[in-house]
């Protein structure tokens, strides 16, 4: 079992407050994804479930039973870090088996669940190898082992792939889903990257400055985010904001809408604008336009569409996409 | 772009260390040069060139007992710094991961305890250790040399702790170690070269010290130090025999670290080169 669960859970530093009272529900088998801006308090949030921090006040039950204030060990998580905070002493055997040996497991069992995790994650070759001969994704490899064989109740990932290139990240990305699948073990996972965010989670929980801006699945959040900072934040390239006059026309403070939803063409459309800058992708162009009275906008054109810089374009939004957000950036 | 350095640049770097190397080196050969000529010799002059008597050692082995103090300079400085670490890696480890608003402070204070002369505290020094009956006795001497030398093992092996990354010793938190085991098992091996260095410059520093050596000590438990000072008698100086004496006080700690030099260096530039 791994339901976690946190009411009114409240972190300050000094007079800091890093988290202001958190109320969460993640249910037992949950790949849920902490997402948010540098500095928004994810991290401190998952520590404070892990236990290396302590709350100022609230509570965090695992499983129905208060561990607030109880140690690390005690608590039945494993963690994943950022820097896989392997063992550089140990060989990798060694480091999948640390945990166990600290829980006085028999050295037969340790044996056999070393070999297993080192099997689910390739590491067979490599267990008499210490952490500073393997590359980055065997050493998070190593870390993931390390927390399987704990059996624990729920993961949480500190970052894991920050440090990896972008096509081990894409890699570890479907190895990390691809374990959730066949352990269905509760997991948390905190990134900033919104893909991983999008391409992972089962609930995304959107923090900013320590608040729970939204929490959903992938496609609720971008399909229908609750506030201004939700719809930038989901969603890559950004959300576009249109204020003013073409706004108010929509009776709204603010309007968005996303570069995928607008329709592009150079003979006719509602928004006339110059191509700044066209990012060419291959399969898309994202187009940097400045238009006529809304002001920078981005679009994404299949990428067929060719203009370039100084053309002029037509823009059109689908209407049904638009979203519609009132003076203090909340959705309407 | 690598510095190019001329190969006469080269050599007058080269001739420059000789020179400032045998500078350094001198007084310790004039010494041994010295222990190996007679008494009138000793005092004839500066003299590079011995009539190569060792009766000295043999004096200085017959007048008084070399292996006695030899073995007070070994169980003294061993203990000492083996309670010292004892103490230290503890208070180092708090220092380095669960610092406080004090931590600096108290580091700075503990410095500050070797920035006092210690003949300022010799009269209340030498009055405990009377009236406690550790005067000369090997158990004294120890524990005023762990606490003269604990601010520098302390502070060493701080620096060496800051180098260790945090994450890891939480990782073993999160794997179930206890305080003891994160010390045990994570941060003293990982820092095995830092606290080897550390033990190596305590020893030397203990098998060295003096000045409480020879004033809270007689014929006990006098150290090799003391041993040297016990040849100048009211007699008068005697050189040769003096030198001998010091050859034989130094020599065991410059084999230890001839042999243990890269060790040691390693340990002092831990974390200064990644």
């Amino acid at each position: 079992m791994g339901n976690i669960t946190l009411k009114n859970v409240h972190k300050a530093f000094g007079a800091t407050v890093i988290i202001p009272d958190i109320d969460l529900e993640i249910s037992d088998g949950e790949f849920v994804v902490f997402v948010g801006p540098s500095g928004c308090g994810k991290s401190t949030l998952l520590r404070l479930i892990a236990g290396l921090e302590d709350t100022t006040s609230g509570t965090i039950l695992i499983d129905g039973a208060d561990m607030t204030g109880e140690a690390p060990a005690k608590r039945g998580l494993a963690m994943v870090f950022q820097s896989y905070a392997l063992y550089p002493h140990m060989s990798v055997y060694n480091n999948i088996a640390f945990p166990l040996k600290m829980a006085k497991a028999d050295k037969g069992t340790i044996d056999a669940k070393v070999r297993a995790a080192a099997q689910t994650l390739n590491l067979t070759a490599y267990l008499e190898r210490r952490p500073g001969q393997l590359s980055g994704g065997q050493r998070q490899r190593v870390a993931i082992g390390r927390a399987i064989v704990r059996q624990p109740s729920a993961f949480l990932f500190d970052e894991p792939l920050s440090n990896l290139d972008a096509a081990l990240r894409g890699t570890m990305r479907l190895e990390i889903s691809e374990l959730h699948q066949q352990l269905k073990t509760t997991m948390i996972y905190v990134t900033h990257d919104q893909v991983e965010a999008m391409t992972m989670a089962d609930k995304i929980v959107v923090l900013n400055a320590g608040n729970i801006e939204q929490v959903g699945s992938p496609l609720d959040l971008y399909r229908s985010p609750r506030n201004l900072f939700v719809a930038g934040f989901i969603g890559s390239p950004r959300m576009n904001f249109v204020t003013g006059e073409e706004a108010a026309r929509h009776d709204a403070a603010t309007i968005g809408v996303r570069p995928e939803h607008i329709r592009l063409s150079t003979t006719d459309g509602a928004w006339k604008g110059v191509v700044g800058v066209a990012e060419h992708l291959g399969s898309d162009t994202f187009l940097h336009i400045q238009v006529e009275g809304v002001g920078q906008v981005t679009a994404r054109a299949d990428g067929e569409f060719t203009v370039h810089h100084g053309d002029a374009v037509w823009l059109t939004p689908e209407p049904s996409k638009i979203h519609r957000f009132d003076a203090d950036g909340n959705a309407i | 772009m690598a510095r190019a350095v001329s190969t006469r640049r080269k050599w007058i770097a080269t001739a420059a260390a000789w020179v400032v190397a045998l500078v350094i080196f001198f007084p310790i050969f004039y010494m041994v040069v010295t222990s190996l000529k007679t008494e009138p010799e000793a005092i004839a002059g500066i003299s590079l060139i011995p009539s190569g008597t060792f009766e000295n050692y043999v004096e200085v082995q017959t007048q008084r007992d070399y292996f006695k103090p030899f073995l007070n300079s070994v169980i003294i400085s061993l203990g000492s710094t083996l309670i010292a670490l004892l103490i230290a890696i503890p208070a180092a480890w708090s220092m380095a991961f669960s610092p406080t608003r004090r931590t600096k402070d108290i580091l700075m204070w503990m410095l500050s305890t070797k920035m006092m002369p210690a003949v300022g505290v010799l009269v209340p020094m030498f009055l405990i250790f009377r009236d406690t009956g550790l005067l000369d006795t090997r158990i004294g001497l120890t524990v005023v040399l762990t606490l003269i030398n604990l601010p520098i093992v302390v502070w060493m092996l701080y620096t060496y702790f800051r180098e260790i990354p945090g994450e890891i010793l939480e990782a073993a938190r999160m794997d179930g170690a206890t305080l003891m085991g994160e010390i045990v098992y994570v941060l003293t091996p990982m820092a095995v070269p830092g606290i080897a260095s550390t033990m190596l410059l305590n020893i030397i520093l203990a098998w060295n010290e003096a000045f409480w050596s020879i004033r809270l000590s007689a014929a006990n438990a006098a150290p090799l130090t003391a041993f040297i000072a016990s040849f100048s008698s009211p007699q008068g100086l005697f050189w040769a025999k003096l030198s001998a004496a010091s050859t034989l006080a130094i020599a065991p700690i410059l084999i230890m670290g001839w042999f243990s030099q890269r060790q040691l260096v390693r340990g002092l530039t831990f974390g200064a080169v990644k």
